[in-house]
């Protein structure tokens, strides 16, 4: 079994250049973008121009007259389709049916030749639309004469995977509302020595994943086949299945390479809709968004947070309170799974004894929101980490000492009824410290901090994977987790190959065609190296099992004769490996052992969440005080994965996540002026570049093979992202002296801090 | 409309109309799919190819205004005996890629610098390359693997 701490790691543990490197350096990895099917027509999608309105009419058919056109679908061209998805719950319309409820969402779709003519068709359609008062904040949407978004009453989607019951469809604008409360939060506030409280504002932000949303469908008689960017195939067939009432033998969703996902491609997005295409288009059709469509189609939710934070004259962590509002846009998407870890995510990772937070989403008119790497802890880590920093200074403590003193411990049930805390925070932080070089002394105007998230990650175990050994010794891993670029094409051989003793280039990976692959839930919240990978070392052990018996029986021995040896079997004098185990059973150089594993919510993966996913960082930062602009000096990243299956993936995922938090802690917001997203291109939309690097990176990873998943593994990738705004506001207070709950800070909201506060 | 070009060192000869880009004669009718359209306003770098050996956005740069010259894409830097380009090499060694969809691009413009500067700084990287996004890697790996191939290509030009 895997469970003692193994250190003479062959194959596991070591660097090993990714699987898909010679593909991605000479162009030739296969994306969706690059698919043709023959026969295959084009989609374009005409998008509301208003966040609320009623659609009168629709007149398709100067557009349908249009040379070259083959369709134009509407949502009243739907009859025999189910047409409403979504795995919360049903309330997303895959075309806009009766009223429009944000500006850019699809409201007709022209299938032609070529992109062109249907971009040209497009012009061709007439629809009439009455406007509605809308509503754009959380605020707006609650007040008692907001319009209501969604009048009917949902059904539930099938595939939640949260615990609590989806507010939605209730009549009113409550999307999601999700409480946790321990202790005695007033008694506790009013026994303390020192209290902060504030209000923060974390944005609305876009994932830019490089690849925007992109699929094939072909719908015919014998089923729906999509090709697609999803992240999650299985979770897109469900919907798929429901839409079109299939059985889930004849959807078939197929995911080659993805050009990034970061939880934007969670979830079912354009399926649906290019898959009606294809339906009323009775072809192949493909629909392809530009980057300026992607931006209308999902984004993080922002949040408004009011949160406090108490202490005890030992300088204990006694209380927090927060309530939280965040706005989910349109459609609930996945927002009601992010409300809900957004409001566990504000304990961690300390041990607080007095708990209450209180969290609600609300649908508004604005692009719908959805998981985005790290799933709502990004958002409440801002006003956590946030107020640390302020508490420390109150009480006149060392943040970085107090972190400490007050930090989850490991095996800690800091979160009553959750696993156990499975990190180790202070050696998380205490590297992130000496990283960035903490107690030497700081140039004027510098500021320099340490973070720390801890959250409760993994998603649900739901897994199964076939590990086929071959023949000839070589070996084919089946699997449902898709290779966003986070090298799971890369760290899953390297496991098999560890277990089956068998060299890494012989290992070679199937993986997200659900025709083929075995199920898997989802390839997110940082759990394909932990769940995937455990199913995938524990289907390597029971091909095993299974080549022992077969040595037995080639060998006409007692099963207990044969020992097991890397690679192979021996029994007495007599050694073989696999291959000739395979070939002298079935008598021919040929055949195979499909060794298996189910993983469910059970033995080691009981406990949820599946592991807590615990990362520091450390950054140093620099205040122009004439500009407001913030430079990174230093930053340091501390993940603590358990065991890095390949170390320099690990490292460059919490670079990665870093990066992206980076760019929320100091540009990156998604604005809404009245009905319009102003800044949805990249033109806008400011994202990182290579001029923003951090002057002195370094990448660090705590390794105490404390971890559930395969050789004392877990998972990382998320977690750096999520304090890294926090750790950024906190700096700048340190360097300036101007505390900011706002992210981002950018040069114009840091000057006019500072400004204020030599006003005072 | 036809056009003749120089592409990776073969002659190509297409017949496409006049707002036909770069990249939708490459990846449309040439079947060489390598070169990535992401934002398609010249901002993003996914697209970028060599013209006569200067980066250029595939994804608004007219075909036509390749006719007559040398384009490169990055199905063309490989060596016919499956010998990477030292860049491509680098780009592996260095883990300087996960999606891989903004690489081609990133490669490419690389090439072009350390065509024009074979040693480039640090600081010259940083501003050749601000062209090119990568929401992936954090750029340092990618900074890593420009320097990597830098030296490699300075001890080959010596032997």
């Amino acid at each position: 079994m895997s469970a003692e701490k193994k250190t003479d790691f062959q194959i596991v543990n070591h660097s090993i250049p990714r699987r898909d490197g010679r593909v991605k350096v000479t162009g030739k990895a296969q994306y969706v973008a690059d698919l043709r099917l023959i026969g295959m027509a084009y989609a374009k999608v005409l998008r509301s121009p208003y966040a609320h309105a009623k659609i009168v009419s629709i007149d398709k058919s100067r557009a349908e007259a249009h040379p070259g056109v083959h369709c134009v679908v509407t949502g009243y061209d739907l009859e025999g389709l189910n047409p409403y998805y979504g795995h919360a719950v049903k309330d997303h319309p895959l075309l806009a049916i009766d009223k429009v409820r944000y500006a850019g969402e699809p409201v007709a779709a022209v299938v032609a030749v070529d992109e062109r003519t249907a971009f040209e068709a497009l012009e061709l359609i007439d629809v009439k639309y009455q406007e509605l008062k809308a509503v754009f904040t959380p605020e707006e949407a609650m007040a008692q004469d907001a319009p209501l978004l969604h009048e009917r009453k949902f059904e539930a989607g099938a595939l939640r995977g949260f615990e609590g019951e989806v507010t939605a469809g209730k009549g009113t604008n409550i999307c999601q509302s999700h409480k946790v409360q321990w202790g005695d939060v007033e008694k506790a506030f009013k026994d303390a020595a020192a209290v902060v409280e504030g209000n923060y504002y974390f944005p609305m932000t876009y994932a830019y994943a490089m690849e925007p949303y992109v699929a094939v469908a072909e719908v015919n008689d014998q089923g729906v086949t999509i090709y697609s960017s999803a992240q999650h195939p299985f979770m897109v067939r469900h919907d798929l299945k429901s839409i079109f009432n299939l059985p889930v033998s004849k959807v078939r969703l197929i995911v080659p390479f993805v050009g990034g996902g970061y939880g934007s491609k969670s979830y079912t997005k354009i399926e649906p809709l290019v898959a009606a295409c294809s339906w009323k288009a009775k072809r192949p059709v493909k629909l392809q968004l530009t980057v300026e469509e992607a931006m209308l189609t999902t984004r993080s939710d922002d949040a408004y947070t009011w949160m406090r934070t108490a202490v005890d004259k030992n300088g204990k962590i006694i209380a927090r309170q927060a309530k939280i509002l965040m706005n989910t846009g349109a459609y609930a998407e996945n927002s009601p799974l992010v409300v809900e870890k957004s409001t566990n995510r504000c304990v961690g990772p300390y041990a607080i004894p007095n708990v209450l937070i209180e969290n609600s989403s609300l649908y508004t008119n604005t692009v719908p929101a959805s998981s985005y790497r790290g799933f709502g802890c990004a958002q409440v880590t801002l006003p956590g980490e946030s107020q640390i920093d302020e508490l420390a200074a109150k009480i006149g403590k060392d943040p970085y000492e107090f972190r400490l003193a007050n930090a989850a411990q490991p095996g800690q049930e800091f979160f009553p009824g959750m696993r156990p805390f499975d990190g180790t925070l202070k050696q998380d932080l205490d590297t992130a410290a000496k990283a960035i070089g903490w107690g030497t002394p700081l140039a004027k105007g510098h500021g320099r901090t340490v973070a720390c998230s801890g959250s409760d990650a993994g998603a649900y175990p739901l897994t199964s994977t076939a590990v086929r050994v071959h023949a000839d010794g070589s070996v084919t891993i089946m699997t449902g987790s898709t290779e966003l670029g986070q090298g799971s094409h890369t760290v899953l051989p390297q496991i098999a190959a560890e277990a089956l003793g068998v060299a890494y280039d012989k290992v070679n990976v199937v993986s997200s065609d659900t025709a083929i692959t075995p199920y898997d839930r989802s390839t997110g919240a940082s759990r394909t190296t932990t769940l995937m990978g455990s199913a995938v070392l524990e289907a390597s052990e029971e091909a095993i099992q299974q080549m022992v018996v077969m040595a037995a029986d080639v060998l006409k021995v007692k099963v207990e004769d044969i020992q097991t040896v890397r690679g192979g079997v021996r029994c007495g004098e007599v050694q073989l490996d696999w291959s000739q185990v395979i070939s002298k059973f079935y008598g021919l150089p040929d055949g195979e052992v499909i060794g298996r594993s189910y993983i469910r919510k059970s033995g080691k993966f009981a406990a949820l969440p599946v592991f807590w996913e615990a990362a520091a960082t450390g950054v140093e930062i620099s205040v122009d005080e004439e500009t407001g602009k913030i430079t990174m000096e230093k930053l340091a990243t501390v993940g603590d994965v358990g065991l890095a299956i390949n170390p320099a993936l690990a490292e460059g995922q919490d670079l990665g996540a870093a990066t992206m938090g980076m760019g929320i802690g100091l540009f990156e917001e998604l604005i809404y002026e009245g009905s319009q997203l102003v800044n949805g291109s990249i033109l806008d939309y400011r994202l990182p570049r290579f001029s923003d690097l951090p002057k002195q990176v370094e990448l660090h990873l705590v390794q105490n093979q404390d971890g559930v998943g395969p050789y004392g593994a877990k998972g990382g990738g998320e977690a750096s992202l999520n304090s890294m705004a926090a750790n950024i506001a906190n700096a700048v207070d340190r360097a300036v002296g101007v505390r900011i709950r706002q992210a981002p800070l950018t040069p114009e909201r840091v000057w006019r801090a500072l400004k204020g506060k030599e006003r005072r | 409309m036809n056009l003749q070009f120089n592409l990776n060192g073969k002659p190509a000869k297409v017949d496409c109309e006049a707002a036909d880009t770069l990249a939708e004669v490459l990846r449309n009718q040439l079947n060489l799919n390598g070169t990535k359209v992401s934002c398609e306003v010249q901002v993003c770098g996914a697209c970028t190819v060599l013209v006569d050996g200067a980066p250029v956005s595939a994804c608004t740069y007219l075909a036509y205004e390749a006719r007559g010259k040398s384009v490169t894409t990055i199905e063309g830097l490989e060596k016919p005996d499956g010998t990477l380009h030292p860049l491509q090499q680098a780009f592996i060694d260095e883990f300087a890629f996960q999606c891989g969809y903004c690489t081609p691009g990133m490669i490419m413009a690389a090439k072009a610098l350390l065509d024009e500067n074979p040693k480039p700084s640090r600081d010259q990287i940083i501003h050749y390359m601000d062209g090119n996004i990568c929401r992936c890697t954090g750029y340092v790996p990618i900074v890593a693997a420009i320097q990597r191939a830098a030296g490699v290509m300075a001890k080959e030009s010596k032997t």
